[in-house]
């Protein structure tokens, strides 16, 4: 079976890449991109380790196929920090411990992005239903959404400033 | 607080691994490659039982991209040797034939034959073409039926230990434990009231997010490389010598990053296929277990069955206890039964106790460690017993508890007497909490319970070197599986007197570190926390001696303060302090590098104990629990990184939550898992709960220079009864079987006030 060609943008940077019609997103970022910071933890969309996000909404890219991608533009993990600089999320993550093993954590990094993008201001109940689709067997989710909270309270200031 | 003593010991800075795990830099199990690897995969038993009467592989050697494919046939037979292995104890012969299934399937998944080929896509065409003749015989799934005498015997020669006289006839019930203080029968005399219940817990998954994943890589002249996702690389390196008959020092096993394990990455599944893989083709061989694979045929924890009978005075004193359990062990001998019986009643100073166990093989999946292994199931039926006896004679739960508490000099059932314990003091802290003086909010009701875990000690290692600039490495051998790189770094720089981002730790391969064992048991921040703390003394010896050697002064005469050598008094000399810096700077002229070493068995790691307390809510129709309010309360010792500490009472509180409201493996008339999925098998989400607030109560443990204390097991032990005991004092249904998910709960409800009835 031929392969497609598929062009599209990845954290800002225009890619190319040949993939059977049948891949997932997953595993081309993983297997030929080279960008293992996406995780798979069930291949069916319902631990969430593998978000990313196209064109800023939120998919598991376990259930999205590589030639979708076409003409659309991909954020990942990988591409959270700018330059040096953690995004505030990344930072505060780990100020608080919201993370024990990390293998949940490149996911509910770019859901928790999607969602303070969207929603600056959520509550805690719109956190938690924001992230009931990221799974985490390590923290109990405590210090997850005080740390999303923390980032969006301290994003309310930054902007009343 | 004990930790205010310290300078670094109780503070929360950046954990070291923290930018590699929020970048995703940070590199977990299936995230490695080798140039030229080639894709394994497993062909797994569809039968729950099944002798397997032939394998012909012809035709997936045939396909074009398959390299090798592998049956039992290509893995030595063992002997029946038992070894001890992560939180258990395991026998080679069972072992290999977990691996790889040899004269029967023993359960759904079992693994029959393995492939490598060039892709996964050509290796899950050559499983397909695998044939494999099966007699499909009779399956037994749950414990009392593979306990009757007509049931199918999964082994021939599984003759029952622990009885006298010896049976004659194989059965499934491997072993017979008991259990005996004082005189129970004539303890049940002194009893003013006795409550006799038996309870049931299903099989639940650890659940770790990282499915098992490793690439092998066997060379021409017999020297192996393993990458492997495993809470003790050290095991892995000893199962493959073992089943492969390879010299342990031609494995050198280094660990991933681990995304999560809870003891379920104690044994090895997927390395020594790779490896046999590997050797057979002469390439690298990368093997990732699906979800479903992880499911089918990677250890969950037992169900089991659980009968307690408590013998109480009307003040509440307890005179007499027993305990009945049966554990699953899965397709193989070794349930955690020993855990499962020592701690039923160790929260107690009870003087006649009585503890049987059983363990009992069935067609399920060998099961595995699982945080407090054992220790939940037995406490899901004491804690909700006690909780029927505090009801009963009109006690608080907690008062209950502090009148039957066990203190420093209490007797275990098991043998040891406790040292300075905190399970007083944690009760206390309970009793005083915040959430405790509140009152129940309207519609919703409380629930209380405790727990127990001994906490682990056993065999570390660690060096410690100065860099040429003074800065310093700290080298250890256990995976972190939440934060152990941060409590190790935090005791270095607290004994060294440097700053804690002076000091970088570093989690070493099977050949540069002396042998460690797992990550379990809660042992890595007491034992191989101690290892560290005195290869770092070590290291300030030497640091003496060159200091001695610079002022030209008895090692004796110096001393090591701040960070700094100094000389002992003003009738040594005049000088100057040296830093590490400057001793580092001149350590060519003074003997060389400068590192320090240690090894030890650790000793005295202190038990741990738990006090959890929950509100929620009943909804009568849907039998939905709502959770409210959650508080986790704990002795644990000294919290060396407070934050980490919190988050294992946390986690464990939230997957005791799990196991207590929705967990289960749920199996088909076949004998087929039916729920091998997260969309199926409900864990909880952030949804779910509220808050989980922590009480760090800090005893510390006497037999550790910082007076740590394992803290992530006991936090699974209590949610189980305390949630229960919550919703039976909300329903006034006492429910003994978990879950109490939404089917069963309204079902139970249903059968007390008909719905209809009720409206």
């Amino acid at each position: 079976m031929a392969k497609t060609h598929v062009t599209t943008t990845i954290n800002g940077e225009p890619v190319e890449f040949l993939c059977d019609a049948n891949q997932t997103m997953l595993d081309v970022l993983r297997d030929q991109l080279g960008l293992t910071g996406s995780k798979e933890g069930c291949g069916s969309g319902d631990c969430g380790a593998c978000s990313i996000t196209i064109d800023d909404r939120l998919v598991c890219s376990c259930l999205m196929l590589a030639p979708e991608a076409e003409g659309h533009s991909i954020q990942t993990i990988e591409g959270m920090a700018q330059g040096d600089k953690l995004h505030p999320l990344q930072k505060k993550f780990v100020e608080l411990a919201a993370l024990q093993c990390g293998i949940c954590t490149p996911g509910f990094l770019v859901a928790s992005k999607a969602l303070l993008d969207r929603n600056p201001n959520p509550t805690e109940t719109e956190v938690r239903y924001w992230l009931a689709g990221n799974l985490c067997r390590c923290t109990g989710y405590d210090k997850i959404i005080r740390a999303v909270m923390d980032v969006a309270a301290d994003m309310q200031k930054e902007a009343a400033r | 607080m004990s930790s205010q003593r310290y300078k670094w010991i109780g503070t929360r800075p950046d954990r070291p691994d923290g930018a590699d795990k929020v970048t995703g830099r940070a590199r977990f199990g299936a995230d490695f490659n080798m140039p030229g690897q080639l894709i394994g995969k497993v062909l797994r038993s569809p039968h729950a039982h099944a002798l397997i009467k032939s394998i012909d592989t012809s035709a997936a050697e045939a396909l074009p991209g398959v390299k090798s494919v592998v049956t039992a046939k290509d893995f030595p037979d063992q002997p029946n040797v038992i070894v001890p292995t992560g939180e258990m104890q395991v026998n080679l012969r069972d072992i290999t034939r977990n691996v790889m299934a040899r004269e029967k399937a023993l359960y759904e998944g079992h693994p029959v034959a393995a492939v490598a080929a060039t892709t996964e896509a050509v290796a899950r065409q050559a499983l397909a073409l695998i044939k494999v003749d099966y007699e499909v015989l009779p399956h037994v799934i749950d414990v009392d039926a593979a306990m009757k005498d007509d049931a199918p015997v999964l082994h021939d020669h599984l003759i029952t230990e622990g009885v006298k006289p010896v049976p004659e006839k194989a059965s499934n019930i491997a072993k017979r434990m008991d259990n005996v203080k004082g005189d129970v029968e004539a303890g049940f005399k002194l009893a003013e009231v006795v409550i006799e219940r038996s309870y049931t817990t299903q099989a639940v998954h650890q659940g770790y997010i990282e499915p098992h994943a490793t690439l092998a890589s066997a060379a021409e002249d017999g020297q192996v490389q393993i990458w492997s996702t495993t809470q003790g690389h050290f095991q892995v390196r000893g199962f493959c010598s073992r089943l492969l008959n390879i010299e342990a020092s031609q494995i050198r096993v280094t660990p991933s990053e681990i995304g999560g394990g809870f003891g379920g990455k104690t044994v090895v599944y997927l390395e020594p296929v790779a490896v046999r893989l590997s050797q057979k083709t002469g390439k690298p061989v990368k093997m990732v277990m699906t979800r479903e694979e992880v499911f089918r045929a990677s250890g969950p924890a037992p169900g089991g069955t659980v009968k307690v009978k408590l013998g109480a005075r009307k003040d509440g004193r307890i005179v007499a206890a027993e305990c009945t359990v049966a554990l699953q062990a899965g397709a193989f001998p070794g349930s955690p039964l020993g855990p499962a019986c020592w701690t039923s009643f160790a929260c107690y100073d009870i003087d006649n106790i009585k503890v049987v166990g059983f363990d009992v093989v069935s067609n399920r999946p060998k099961v595995a460690a699982y945080r407090a292994p054992g220790a939940p199931i037995s406490a899901w039926g004491v804690e909700s017993t006690l909780d029927i006896l505090a009801q009963e004679l009109g006690i608080d739960p907690i008062d209950l508890r502090l009148k039957n508490a066990a203190k420093k000099g209490t007797k275990t059932s098991y043998g040891p007497t406790f040292d300075t314990i905190g399970f007083v003091e944690t009760l206390e802290a309970v009793k005083n909490s915040a959430h405790y003086k509140t009152p129940v909010k309207k519609g919703f009701t409380r629930g209380v319970a405790a727990g127990f875990w001994f906490n682990v000690g056993a065999d570390s290692s660690a060096a410690a070197h100065v860099a040429e600039d003074g800065t310093v490495t700290v080298i250890s051998g256990n995976p972190d599986i939440g934060g152990s790189r941060a409590s190790l770094a935090l005791m270095a720089a607290e004994e060294l007197g440097v700053d804690y981002d002076k000091v970088r730790p570093v989690i070493a391969d099977t050949s540069s570190i002396g042998f460690n064992f797992v990550t379990g048991g809660s042992r890595v921040t007491f034992a191989t926390g101690l290892a560290v703390v005195n290869s770092v003394k070590d290291m300030v010896r030497e640091l003496k001696v060159r200091a001695a050697k610079t002022w030209k002064v008895d090692p004796e005469a110096v001393v090591w303060e701040n960070g700094m050598a100094r000389p002992a008094g003003s009738n040594v000399g005049e000088f100057e302090p040296l830093s590490l810096a400057q001793l580092a700077a001149t350590a060519g002229r003074t003997g060389g590098p400068i590192n320090g070493h240690a090894q030890l068995n650790a000793q005295g790691a202190g038990p741990g104990f738990g006090v959890h307390v929950v509100d929620l809510a009943v909804d009568r129709d849907t039998g939905i629990v709502t959770i409210d309010r959650y508080t986790a309360a704990q002795d644990v010792g000294t919290a060396i990184h407070p934050s980490y500490v919190e988050g294992q009472l946390q986690g464990g509180a939230v997957q005791g939550i799990g196991w207590a409201l929705n967990e289960e493996y749920i199996y088909n008339a076949k004998g087929r898992l039916d729920n091998a999925g997260f969309l199926d098998y409900r864990m909880p989400v952030a949804s779910d709960l509220p808050m989980i607030e922590t009480i760090l109560v800090e005893v510390p443990n006497p037999h550790h220079p910082y007076g740590v204390r394992g803290v992530g097991e006991v936090p699974i032990v209590p949610p189980l009864a305390a949630v229960g005991n919550a919703v039976a004092r909300a329903t006034g249904v006492r429910m003994t079987d978990l879950p109490l998910s939404p089917p069963r709960l309204s079902a139970a409800l249903d059968a007390v006030t008909p719905r209809m009835a009720a409206e």
